[in-house]
């Protein structure tokens, strides 16, 4: 159960194409995110999916079954969205039992779905209340609880931590990941955080003007990217890019070199470069150095207590084995 | 930062706000008080104010002239009906517009607003031509139709702001929920309205009631609502003022009790959407 299969789907809304053409298979029990700029389709996607917008054409399957045409109560998939969408003017309890009770139920065994669910998300505490009287957290939770109540095929978060503060988001995230582990339902995640997508997904979908850009495992869009854009995605502080004569002399149009794969030194090396700002995070410190070899300034890693500051000369030695080539269309050359 | 404002300034439009509340009250006021008064002493110059015989007697003399619970009865199921009706109508309309809007939803709007704008007169005719025809003067449906389609721009207007406001997450969480789209409006959406209902329903229970144009043209007893029993008391001999007076208190009587419990609501209602 849960798995999802898109066959040349296409969107747009008059003339304005969002998903041009799109093949994508999700697996039974996979966690799968949606990552890409704002404007990239992946909301769309995910709202395709639902059933909440319909395709323009081609297929969704759902467990193998043609689902374009049904609407979104008979898909079998509980969706979370960004604002929570609760209902105001229920109760915690009502909130949840609302899918259960729309599918006719009977009360006995909504009172045990949504106790378990309610126990499952500690929500006890707060059940006989209206989602007005409740932290952000907490109606994140209630919105989890309302889906996992169903007992779906698979579940849709759309953008669902973008609206807690930075310290409840990441306890959120953990506690969706080991939500996915305990009930190993099929999940489809949209965000904009590559930080999300690398901790929480099975599968990365990177998508870039409606078009997927690279799939695979978050290790693998890490040390293969496709092409410089998903080169230049994942990853946190970003990839340098650096194109012209350094790049000739690696037989590449563009390269590129993570942050953290760059060997810093006060003595010889084999870029070098001005300090313009060095940022301390304690375990490491991040500088960004002005450099002959690239119009941008260069983000290289250094221990936390590397001693540099502003106006600072040091060289920079790139690994050998981690420099990624890419050619004039930007595609990674292996 | 807040604007200082002087005690004697603040003393001044204090002065100013009350005198501007009376003015608005007065004529209410003065009805109130002419309704206690003999017929003598309603048309006495200089005005008298509260330094008069106070009587019950155009109270009971119109009690004894006229059936008041029957123009009552007739105001309530014309100012209800019409109104249940409208819901019925503009409740589905607001939520088409609110939530799937096109490129000439505002259009729509206005132009239904813009039917507010017509004089009303200059479709007497028709609208008294069609009821002969369908043997509907005289008769409450006829007027309860009339009411609601009169007031039914006004209704959708408001209940579209209103609904503007819900985000429409909720209602696709309820649909993603298996909410069928009956369940939909009255499951999640009506019940997050009620505020805004409230406020529809009572300025259109208000402006029904109130309603003398067509009320007047189009009954002669049986459906005649309170806008023609005070009508009556203007007769041909000459006014008698006491009487009218009385009658009018007990024809706005029920609907200013319904109104002055409801000012937070009616304001809210007529507001709403203004600000942000």
């Amino acid at each position: 159960m849960g798995q999802i299969q898109l066959r040349s789907v296409r969107k747009a809304f008059g003339d304005v194409v969002i998903i041009p053409d799109l093949d994508l298979k999700i697996e039974e029990g996979e966690f799968v995110v949606f990552v890409g700029p704002s404007g990239c389709g992946k909301s769309t996607l995910l709202r395709l999916i639902a059933g909440l917008e319909d395709t323009t054409s081609g297929t969704i399957e759902i467990d193998g079954v043609d689902a374009t045409g049904l609407p979104p109560a008979q898909r079998r998939l509980a969706m979370v969205f960004q604002s929570y969408a609760l209902y105001p003017h229920m109760s915690v309890r009502k909130n949840i039992a609302f899918p259960l009770m729309m599918a006719k139920m009977d009360k006995a065994q909504i009172k045990a779905r949504v106790d378990n669910a309610a126990k499952i998300l500690n929500l006890d505490s707060y059940i006989d209340r209206r989602p007005g009287q409740l932290s952000g957290g907490q109606r994140q939770r209630v919105a989890i609880g309302r889906a996992i109540v169903r007992e779906p095929a698979a579940f849709l978060f759309d953008e669902p931590l973008s609206n807690l503060d930075a310290a409840l988001r990441v306890g959120m995230r953990l506690e969706i990941s080991e939500l996915h582990q305990r009930l190993k339902t099929t999940m489809v995640y949209v965000t904009h955080d590559q930080v999300e997508a690398m901790t929480m997904a099975d599968k990365i979908v990177v998508l870039r003007a409606g078009n997927i850009e690279q799939v695979g495992s978050p290790l693998e869009l890490y040390s293969n990217p496709r092409n410089t854009f998903v080169a230049g995605f994942i990853g946190s502080p970003k990839m340098n890019l650096i194109g012209g004569a350094e790049a000739k002399k690696y037989n590449a149009h563009t390269i590129g070199v993570r942050p953290e794969h760059v060997r810093i030194s006060t003595g010889e090396g084999l870029w070098t470069g001005v300090v313009k700002v060095s940022e301390h995070l304690g375990s490491d410190t991040f500088l960004h150095v002005d450099s002959p070899v690239s119009d941008e300034p260069l983000t290289v890693r250094a221990d936390g207590e590397f001693p540099v500051k502003h106006g600072d000369r040091i060289s920079m030695t790139p690994q050998d084995d981690k420099i990624h080539r890419f050619d004039a269309e930007g595609l990674a050359v292996r | 930062m807040a604007r200082k404002v002087s005690t004697g300034r603040k003393i001044g439009m204090t002065i100013l706000a009350w005198a501007v509340g009376l003015l608005i009250f007065f004529p209410i006021l003065w009805t109130f008080l002419t309704s206690f008064k003999t017929e003598l002493a309603a048309i006495s110059i200089p005005p008298q104010f509260v330094s008069f015989d106070w009587t019950l007697e155009n109270y009971e003399a119109i009690q004894t002239q006229s059936n008041y619970f029957h123009f009552m009865m007739n105001s309530i199921i014309l100012a209800l009906g019409s109104t249940a009706l409208g819901l019925i109508f503009a409740i589905p309309a607001a939520w088409a517009m609110a939530f799937s809007p096109t490129k000439r939803t505002k259009d729509i709007l206005l132009w239904m607003l813009s039917t507010k704008m017509l004089p009303a007169v200059g479709v007497l005719i028709p609208i008294y031509l069609l009821f002969i025809r369908f043997g509907l003067l005289d008769s409450r449906l006829g007027l309860i139709v009339v009411l609601f389609l009169i007031n039914l721009p006004i209704m959708v207007w408001m209940l579209y702001t209103y609904f503007k406001e819900i985000p429409v997450d909720i209602l696709e969480a309820a649909r993603m929920d298996g909410a069928t789209l009956r369940q939909e409006i009255t499951k999640v959406l009506a019940p997050m309205a009620v505020p805004g209902i409230a406020s529809t329903v009572l300025l259109n229970v208000i402006l029904s009631w109130n309603e003398a144009f067509w009320t007047l043209n189009l009954t002669t007893s049986s459906a005649a609502p309170l806008t023609a029993f005070i009508a009556s008391f203007s007769s041909p001999q000459g006014n008698f003022y006491a009487k009218l007076s009385a009658a009018s208190m007990l024809a706005i009587a029920p609907i200013l009790i319904v109104g002055w419990f409801s000012q937070k609501q009616l304001v809210r209602g007529l507001t709403f959407g203004a600000v942000k």
